[in-house]
């Protein structure tokens, strides 16, 4: 693919990132800021980078205070003649302590509405990467067990970031149209994992009982966080126009992901759970419940052929995760419980022999 | 559970007995090495090995959620009484089945789908491979809870064109059976009669993929659960697509769920090729004609099969 013209195209020499406050977007601004062959790297979110990201970010990213849900950005892309918009500022889960659902909706359509905006404005601007996910896609009994870019979901989802992305999504697709210059990557991810990673997701595999749904036993895919952040790279360096899946090759269930973590299984009634996701709990949402009713598994051939690149698979990539977490049930325990009764086993069964 | 070939049924049976009954007087007490190899230490091991894997997750499960362990270890097992002594199924023509991807077609019947599950056990259990029949169920077998993941994990997927062209490709044999709920909900007296064949979406999944069609005519389930009405207000009330009266069921509460004992007969028919009218897959009148050939061809080989037992009985 590198020997192909187009992609060779030169990098840009302004990137502007949104949400560098939060983990991946800190991560995706510092490596660009790392790449020499990009001169600026400008980092936006509506609030100062704490802790890690700050170190992260440092000196190399030049951070700009301003709320995504105004025009400010796109004062900021006129100004700095950014050639390249990668949008991260997407909440995958509302923050109770900020909003709730109603700030997340806000950040998430208002945010892109806004920023879009921004770039039909710019004449210089060359390309936009999108942070999407797979999670608008496999919510309906209806749907097939693996999709692939093309195939459209057959029922709006119950969760609220799934909906988001669906009109994300669909804001960009009119961008496409009025401004066919600019090349648009959008990039389905799969649900994040790695040792640092801290998600919805992640966490809820830290709880020691884990809840799930009575009588399923979803498809589960996961992209390794390292991943996710050299296909973003790739994107900005190299152009890969287009829609792409995201994900780790292969599929582990539920009940196997929890009995891998080392975690107990506690199935509840959906309803029950639903409710639950309604009520706004922290660590557990509409999209969760969602997906642990029909698990989501897509089909990552394109991203593969065109960034010459696969990512680890979901089974690789959930085991790196859970070096990071201890285990109820520790494996070795299970097993040395199974060589102890065998054992046990064999000795009655040779004593009850000698008697004979 | 069966965790290594069928065969072990006979020779566990068998060792007890023989155990007992050589009883020698008295032996030295040197420990008797064991020149044949000791079954029933093998079947625990391997059972507490497979209950390890099991509780750690350390299996594999494909993207569809085909879970072959479960499926071999406890599913096979399950079925395989009701396939052997109760239906004594006899199979013809499993050579007929080609290497690499195809698409098995039979057709429906018998209230509950035990016929599904008998065919995806012919083809693993007389095949000389082994192979595994990837079904395709309708939306409501994925709708139910623990009906829907243990179908999946039996290799079941939701009938679909993009699930059956992408297994089809991926060279699985698929099982398909084009009547839907119209051949497994019609009463005892329409048995043995085809029910119509939906739109043919199953004949451009092999065209699209250019696999051969294997008919399949399956005689017995009919006899299974002999539906003699359909009490429909009830199942408008529960959402299914019928609610069946049997002449055991409601009547006989659980009693009722067991199936009649009735002799199974699986035909697998010569392949149809695809190959000559492949990139016709969109003209309806070519799929039409091909999914006319499939039924003809199964209607008159239940006939020839209904003749067979009439005359073996």
């Amino acid at each position: 693919m590198t020997t192909d013209p187009v992609r060779q195209a030169r990098p840009p020499r302004a990137v502007l990132v949104t949400g560098v406050s939060r983990y991946l977007g800190a991560q995706v601004a510092a490596r660009l800021a790392a790449d020499p062959r990009i001169e600026r790297v400008i980092g936006l979110d509506d609030r100062e980078p704490a802790g890690d990201q700050a170190t992260v970010l440092a000196d190399t990213v030049e951070f700009v205070r301003a709320d995504i849900r105004t025009a400010e950005p796109a004062r900021v892309i006129a100004s700095n003649r950014v050639e390249t918009v990668v949008h991260l500022a997407i909440a995958s889960a509302a923050d109770p302590n900020a909003g709730g659902r109603a700030a997340m909706k806000e950040q998430n359509v208002i945010g892109t509405m806004q920023l879009l905006a921004g770039c039909q404005q710019a004449p210089g601007l060359r390309k936009i990467v999108f942070r999407s996910s797979t999670a608008a896609y496999g919510a309906s009994f209806r749907d097939p067990a693996v999709f692939t870019e093309d195939t459209e979901p057959r029922d709006v989802p119950r969760g609220g970031f799934a909906r988001d992305v669906l009109d994300i999504e669909g804001y960009l697709r009119g961008f496409r149209r009025r401004r066919p210059d600019v090349a648009t990557t959008v990039l389905r991810f799969a649900p994040l994992v790695g040792r640092r990673a801290n998600t919805s997701l992640t966490r809820y595999f830290g709880l020691p009982l884990v809840p799930t749904v009575l009588g399923r036993d979803p498809r589960l895919q996961f992209i390794h966080v390292d991943d996710a952040l050299e296909i973003l790279h790739r994107s900005v360096t190299e152009d890969h126009p287009g829609t792409f899946n995201a994900a780790g090759a292969g599929t582990i269930t539920l009940s196997q992901a929890v009995r891998r973590a080392g975690r107990i299984g506690v199935p509840i009634l959906e309803p029950a759970l639903s409710a639950i996701g309604r009520g706004g709990a922290r660590n557990f949402s509409l999209d969760q419940l969602d997906l642990f009713v029909h698990g989501r598994v897509v089909d990552t051939t394109r991203l593969i052929e065109e960034y010459g690149f696969r990512p680890r698979s979901t089974a690789v990539a959930f085991e790196d995760f859970l070096r990071g977490i201890g285990a109820v049930l520790p494996r070795d325990m299970i097993g040395a419980l199974e060589h102890r009764i065998l054992a046990g086993l064999r000795r009655s069964r040779a004593a009850l022999g000698g008697e004979r | 559970m069966d965790f290594e070939s069928r065969q072990h049924h006979a020779t566990i049976a068998q060792r007890p007995v023989g155990a007992r009954s050589v009883r020698t007087p008295r032996r030295t007490p040197a420990p008797p090495p064991e020149p044949e190899p000791d079954v029933w230490d093998r079947r625990v091991a391997n059972t507490l090995a497979f209950l390890r894997r099991r509780l750690t997750g350390e299996y594999e499960v494909d993207e569809f959620g085909f879970d072959r362990e479960l499926t071999d270890g406890v599913i096979h097992p399950l079925l395989r009484p009701l396939y052997r002594d109760w239906f004594r199924v006899e199979v013809r023509g499993i050579e007929n089945l080609p290497d690499g991807g195809a698409l098995v077609v039979a057709n429906h019947s018998g209230t509950v789908a035990l016929d599904a599950l008998m065919l995806a056990l012919a083809v693993h259990d007389e095949h000389p491979d082994h192979r595994y029949l990837r079904l395709l169920g309708a939306d409501l077998v994925f709708r139910m809870p623990f009906i829907s993941e243990l179908a999946r994990k039996h290799g079941s997927t939701l009938a679909c064109n993009p699930d059956a062209e992408r297994l089809l490709r991926a060279g699985e044999l698929v099982g398909v059976f084009p009547e839907g709920f119209k051949g497994v909900g019609k009463l005892y007296k329409d048995r043995y009669r085809l029910q119509r064949f939906g739109r043919g979406g199953f004949v451009q999944a092999a065209l699209h993929t250019r696999v051969p069609i294997v008919p399949v005519s399956i005689v017995g389930a009919e006899e299974t659960y002999p539906m003699l009405g359909n009490f429909k207000p009830l199942a408008r009330l529960l959402g299914t697509p019928y609610f069946p009266i049997t002449p055991t069921f409601p009547w006989l509460g659980p009693l009722g769920l067991i199936p009649l004992p009735s002799k199974w007969y699986i035909e697998f028919g010569k392949p149809i090729p695809t190959d000559a009218v492949a990139d016709q897959a969109d003209d309806p009148l070519v799929v039409f004609n091909l999914a006319d050939q499939v039924r003809e061809t199964i209607q008159q080989t239940l006939h020839q099969l209904l003749d067979v037992r009439a005359t073996e009985l």
